[in-house]
């Protein structure tokens, strides 16, 4: 967005190009279309730039005898060789809890676990070297699965609880309670591009390194803390992502780690790319969940108290795990009140891969947790789903009942507005009739199986841990009027920094192309958060606008001196900045306060309030508002086979007045289908050794284009406004659309009832394969008395 | 003969002697060429982030443009070839908003905003200018087709689908043509036609383009490593890092490249890829199209051929099914000699076949004499496309009067080796065609098959479903026709 628009004559048009709630294309799409867009691993190395590899341990959990490393440095090329007793800091790259090492000292913890570094000229002599390392292990016992953890009660802290009134009681006076478990895989990230890290050391102890990080300052702290410098020597740079997906929120800080501590002992560049296979068995991944639910409900399905036990998977290390099993908790309830609930956490400890942040970060699994559970409800009763569904929903926002808005972590749920979207939708996608349709034809059908099934989705925006809701922006006005945005998110492809720009031209009242994107850096915006929890815009968005403010007030006080008017009769319309009845070009106001030394750059600065979180006594207000949204999946299934694909989908989302409608409906479709692929093909498979099988896309089965159903009509809610004071008024959009693919799930398993005639449950898990289906019909079969 | 690699990059000639033969087309254009613009996603084939367009030179002088994953290409395949990477679209368009000028394929991609991260966008920009190239038909079946092999992670497709549909009806400006028929003159006059031996760091690569040159060379080198599309042994260098010493290229050996029906059999020589088989096996047996529509993606189907499919002795197969219940044959060929033998003999054991060094497979030969219906061939996989099978079926079926008169049934992804299912049809041939005779047969799996468990499935689970496909070919055989199928050929709900 380099190029300006010529000056425009006195008559110009009234509005400006590109502001807010216009769909203007993603920033860098000319870029991304002609392979113009530069990534990590696109930046043209400095001369002398190492290749750095990294050698993963072959087992799961074992003490590490020996590590003779002498071959692999004397091997062709090899400028470093690099183990845990080579840090000139402290051997940790975790995000919060200090125990992730960079390298072991003592013992692995899980296959794939980083043994050692090796850097040399070319990634091949890296790789090469490596493999002559003699590493001596004696094996220990592993835990691999959630089963594993909880007979050993390998826990990383001990059980937590949320609860609300008394709901053991509540389901024992209950007219009728149903009880099951549900397990849940995980899901990796696959993000086409993988971690990257390019380090280049400067002069004193300076470190620059350029990342595909989703949080720049933590790679900063990070590398400074493993380098056993201040934060102040090193600077992290990130451009852009090829996706992240949470994937890229703390899994970035060991390459680049790795990368710098490189550099630092070889005084060269260094780079550490992982390849696909490296990166899947390296990095964590969505955490698996085992979900036991008891719920005791009334002849109308309404929910009187439930219980949740969820455990899962955390693997190695705390990692992210904490406020992620905290927010699976918080989204226990999705969209319901419900009078008595109490849900109980168990965060296993096992010996796989760390797992990590992933799109809703814990919410999804939660919000399956109540869905198969109303699920089941709905069958026990001979109850269309959607019916238990909707005479459970949180009060309406406008409706009076008080009582009924408090989830079972003591916040009040004030902006629901599920109830209006549920009925929109049931109406636009013809949900009843549809359902009708399919059991009628079901029945003549003896091989293909329909099923349909509605989803409501509830998410809580904010960071859970009150600090983190804090963003920095930067903006700089230049003499000739053209703008240098800055500010501390990060775009991993969500259009975050298109919809910032939005906002500060909307907020300058000036065309979007005067508007230049730049780089996240730590240098310009310092201790910024995570770009995660969907809080992008909202936080990124409401600083840039303080930052245009405050040079705004500072030209407005300029001009009404220079006009003899007051500040507040400057406005900024259209490319002008107008004083009363007077008026000038934009440009030529800035540079008329340039000339009389008026600052034009400001920092601006954002702190999300109203929130805030008690951990010890589990209550609190830890959301600044709820996005909502519902989803109508149409499904058939093979009964032969279990092959199973999408026909249909129907979506209504709400993001409140949208920033940008075309991003918006990006990630709306891309969320749903991400959330879809992760319950159906999506599917991680560890051998008995805790070897990762499924480490490359000939294994791992993301949707393909093929998978997305023929039919999708996704639509904006459009009397979606957020209650709350946000950017425009606009909601977050990040992360709320992956649940929406719950619905296919609920929607197999509709089909796989089918079979029985809708009287056996089918108790069908995550992700609904072509294997756990079939097996899912031949139980149903079985259960219904059923000739095959 | 030729000692270095010629081929036309973005419409200049580059002459290649100092890189390793073994190399990929990724790795020189990133690496050497500083060109990237085409990126690495898996360096598998799997994803299509490396996708590049490859031109061959046609009788007419046109080049043939087809979609192709630089990631698992060797260098020295691109021998007389013209590449167009993502960077060398748009060169004749005008610059544009921002100063970049792009291509009617670019433009559309933006108009439809069908990137967000960007990172797989060159790929899908890169197959939907092949399609545009060629002037493919495409409607919203076949584009799921034409993009199976480009994996998205951020859009859900809808945008990227509507893009590629968009160019429908848009034909590239003449200029694009002129430039094409440019290129390949300028590849003529530049690149050797003749036969290819590159040397570099100890490792040696051989095109041939005789077929009796070939089979000279193999026997000269048995140790050699045969490369024909390279979408398996580019796999061995890029995820198993092997070091191969000595290539043998058949991919410009036009003999081997022919597809041809004499009297009663079809034979497809070894170099005949996948795309170029489809219409010949397709045509005939419509399901055996099926199979082979899913056998990868675009890009892998353009480089893999049937030959290298049989030769590399996969578990799954692939084809190996549908053509061992074709009765297909390999031709084997070592110097001078020739021999055949049922395939079904030629899968000895996992990754062992029935093949003496320095003889390699020229060509399949499939008689003709089963009908386009009798043949049923399933493939279940966790994903419809581009995906590798948990189990496939194939199921030749003669029925008479009734009753079973012939039946050959081959199975992938339920042994060591792509394998007959015997038992199971000695349990139904001669039987009446019934549902009890079905049922009947159904314990014959477990004496044909122990299939193992591993993470595309569980050996229960391919049991019974290997079982339930007999059923499905049952259900498919009966009226009224009940729908049995969820994608593809004759699915329900399209």
């Amino acid at each position: 967005m380099t190029a300006l628009p010529a000056r425009k004559a006195a008559t110009a048009a009234q509005e400006i190009e590109g502001g807010v709630r216009t769909a203007r294309v993603h920033d860098s799409a000319a870029k991304h279309v002609s392979g113009a867009a530069i990534y990590t691993d696109d930046i043209p190395e400095p001369p002398g730039t190492l290749q750095v590899y990294l050698a993963l341990s072959a087992r799961a959990h074992a003490r590490i005898v020996s590590m003779d490393l002498a071959a692999v440095r004397a091997s062709e090329g090899v400028a470093a060789v690099m183990s845990a007793g080579d840090i000139p800091g402290t051997n940790d790259v975790s995000p919060m809890a200090g125990d992730d090492p960079l390298f072991p000292a003592a013992a692995v913890e899980y296959y794939g676990q980083s043994l050692f570094g090796v850097a040399a000229e070319t990634v091949e002599q890296a790789r090469a070297a490596a493999a002559k390392a003699e590493v001596v292990y004696e094996e220990l016992p592993a835990l691999l699965t959630i089963d594993d953890a909880m007979a050993a009660e390998s826990l990383l802290e001990p059980p937590y609880t949320m609860a609300k009134g008394d709901a053991a009681a509540a389901i024992a006076a209950a007219p009728h309670v149903v009880e099951g478990r549900i397990e849940i895989g995980g899901q990796e990230h696959f993000y086409l591009e993988g971690q990257a890290a390019l380090a280049v050391p400067g002069e004193d102890e300076d470190m620059t390194v350029h990342c595909s990080s989703q949080h720049p300052s933590e790679i900063q702290h990070t590398v400074a803390k493993v380098l056993g410098v201040p934060n102040h020597s090193v600077t992290v740079e990130v451009r852009r992502m090829g996706g992240g997906f949470g994937g890229k929120e703390s899994q970035g800080n060991l390459p680049a780690a790795t990368a710098a501590l490189a550099a630092r002992l070889t005084g060269r560049p260094a780079k550490c790319v992982y390849d696909r296979d490296d990166d899947m068995l390296l990095t964590g991944k969505r955490h698996d969940f085992r979900i036991d639910y008891r719920a005791g409900f009334d002849d109308a399905g309404r929910i009187l108290g439930i219980e949740f036990d969820q455990a899962l998977r955390c693997g190695m290390s705390w990692d992210l795990s904490g406020p992620i099993a905290d927010r699976a908790m918080f989204h226990a309830d999705n969209c319901y009140s419900l009078p008595d609930a109490r849900i109980t956490s168990y965060r296993c400890k096992t010996h796989t891969q760390s797992n990590t942040a992933f799109r809703g970060f814990g919410g999804p699994q939660g919000m399956i947790g109540m869905e198969r559970a109303i699920d089941h409800i709905a069958a026990t009763l001979d109850m269309d789903p959607a019916e238990v569904r909707a005479v459970n929903f949180y009060p309406h926002k406008d409706c009076d009942d008080d009582k009924g808005k408090i989830a079972p972590y003591g916040m009040a749920v004030e902006d629901c507005i599920v109830s209006d979207i549920w009925s929109e939708l049931a109406e636009t996608s013809d949900y009843a009739a549809r359902r009708e349709e399919i059991r009628e034809r079901n029945a003549a059908s003896p091989v293909l199986k329909r099923g349909i099934a509605m989803t409501p989705v509830k998410f809580g925006i904010s960071f859970t841990n009150t600090t983190l809701n804090q963003a920095g922006a930067l903006v700089h006005v230049y003499n000739d009027g053209s703008i240098h945005l800055n500010h501390g998110g990060t775009e991993m492809g969500q259009g975050l920094f298109v919809k910032v720009a939005q906002v500060v031209a909307s907020e300058f009242q000036v065309d979007l192309d005067r508007v230049k994107i730049t780089a996240t850096t730590t240098g310009k915006v310092p201790n910024t958060s995570a770009t995660a929890a969907s809080s992008g815009s909202d936080l990124n968005g409401m600083a840039a606008k303080d930052a245009v403010g405050k040079i705004k007030r500072r030209l407005a006080d300029f001009l009404a001196e220079q006009y003899q008017a007051k500040p507040a009769d400057v406005r900024f319309e259209a490319d002008r900045v107008y004083i009363g009845g007077e008026s000038l070009p934009f440009d030529e106001a800035v540079g008329r306060a340039y000339a009389a030394r008026v600052s034009l750059s400001a920092t601006g600065f954002y702190a999300t309030p109203k929130i805030r979180w008690d951990k010890a006594t589990a209550t609190g207000r830890p959301f600044f508002y709820c996005a909502y949204g519902a989803a109508v999946t149409e499904v058939a299934i093979d009964t032969l086979t279990g092959e199973n694909r999408l026909l249909r989908v129907d979506i209504l989302h709400d993001v409140g007045k949208s920033l940008n409608p075309a991003i918006d409906l990006g990630q709306i479709e891309g969320g749903f289908v991400q959330g879809a692929g992760w319950l159906t093909t999506e599917e991680l498979v560890w051998d008995d050794r805790g070897r990762l099988m499924t480490h490359a896309p000939s294994t791992y089965k993301i949707p393909a284009c093929s998978d997305r159903a023929p039919i999708m009509n996704i639509r904006l809610f459009d009397r979606g406004e957020n209650v709350e004071d946000t950017i425009y008024r606009s909601k977050a959009v990040g992360e709320p659309p992956l649940m929406l693919g719950i619905s296919a799930l609920m929607a197999l398993s509709d089909a796989v009832a089918s079979v029985g005639g809708y009287r056996i449950y089918p108790f069908l898990d995550a992700p609904a394969t072509p294997e756990r289906i079939l097996f899912a019909v031949e139980r149903v079969r079985v259960g219904a008395g059923a000739a095959p | 003969m030729a000692r270095a690699i010629t081929f036309l990059l973005n419409g200049a000639v580059e002459t290649v002697s100092d890189v390793p033969p073994t190399v990929t087309l990724l790795q020189y254009l990133r690496r050497n060429k500083g060109l990237t613009g085409t990126k690495e996603g898996c360096a598998e084939g799997d994803c299509g982030a490396c996708t590049v367009v490859l031109g061959d030179p046609e009788e007419d002088g046109a080049p043939r443009n087809r979609a192709a994953n630089a990631c698992i290409l060797f260098l020295p395949m691109m021998h007389g070839r013209c590449v167009t990477t993502v960077e060398g679209l748009g060169r004749n368009e005008a610059p544009g908003q921002h100063g970049a000028a792009l291509d009617p394929v670019q433009r559309a991609f933006v108009e439809h905003h069908a990137s967000q991260c960007g990172f797989c966008t060159p790929g899908f920009v890169m197959s939907a200018y092949a399609a545009w190239l060629e002037q493919e038909p495409l409607d919203k079946r076949s584009v799921d087709d034409l993009l199976a092999g480009n994996l998205c992670r951020c859009t859900g497709y809808g945008p990227i689908i509507d893009a590629t549909l968009a160019l429908n009806g848009t034909a590239p400006p003449d200029r694009e043509r002129a430039a094409a028929m440019e290129s390949a003159r300028q590849l003529q006059e530049a690149a050797d036609a003749g036969s290819l031996a590159y040397e570099y760091g100890g490792q040696r690569w051989f095109g041939p383009t005789g077929l009796d040159e070939l089979a000279d060379l193999y026997q000269s080198h048995p140790g050699a490593t045969i490369v024909a599309g390279a979408t398996d042994v580019g796999l061995w260098v890029t995820k198993q890092h092997r070091r191969l010493d000595t290539v043998i290229d058949i991919g410009r050996v036009r003999a081997l490249n022919e597809l041809t029906v004499t009297g009663e059999t079809l034979r497809i020589g070894t170099g005949v890829t996948c795309t170029d088989a489809f219409d010949a096996i397709a045509g005939r047996w419509p399901d055996f199209g099926e199979l082979l529509r899913r056998f990868g993606g675009r890009q892998v189907r353009n480089a893999a051929t049937i030959g290298g499919n049989i030769a590399n002795g996969s578990p799954i197969g692939g084809s190996p099914p549908g053509l061992i219940a074709l009765e297909g044959t390999p031709v084997l060929r070592e110097g001078e000699s020739r021999r055949r033998l049922p395939l079904e003999a030629f899968f000895l054991d996992y990754g062992k076949q029935d093949r003496e060094p320095g003889e390699f497979v020229e060509a399949v030969e499939i008689p003709l004499d089963t009908g386009a219906e009798e043949l049923k061939c399933y493939k279940i996989s966790k994903r419809f496309d581009q995906d590798i099978s948990a189990v496939c079926g194939c199921f030749n079926l003669r029925i008479k009067d009734g009753a079973v008169a012939r039946v050959r049934i081959a199975f992938g992804g339920m042994a060591a080796t792509p394998k007959r299912a015997s038992t199971v049809e000695a349990a139904l041939l001669g039987k009446p065609w019934t549902e009890e005779t079905v049922a009947a047969a159904l314990p014959a799996f477990a004496d044909d098959f122990a299939p193992i468990t591993d993470m595309r499935a569980s050996a229960g689970y391919r049991l019974l479903a290997a079982q339930n496909l007999l059923r499905r070919c049952f259900h498919e055989s009966r009226r009224p026709l009940h729908d049995t199928r969820l994608v593809g050929r004759e699915a329900a709900f399209a």
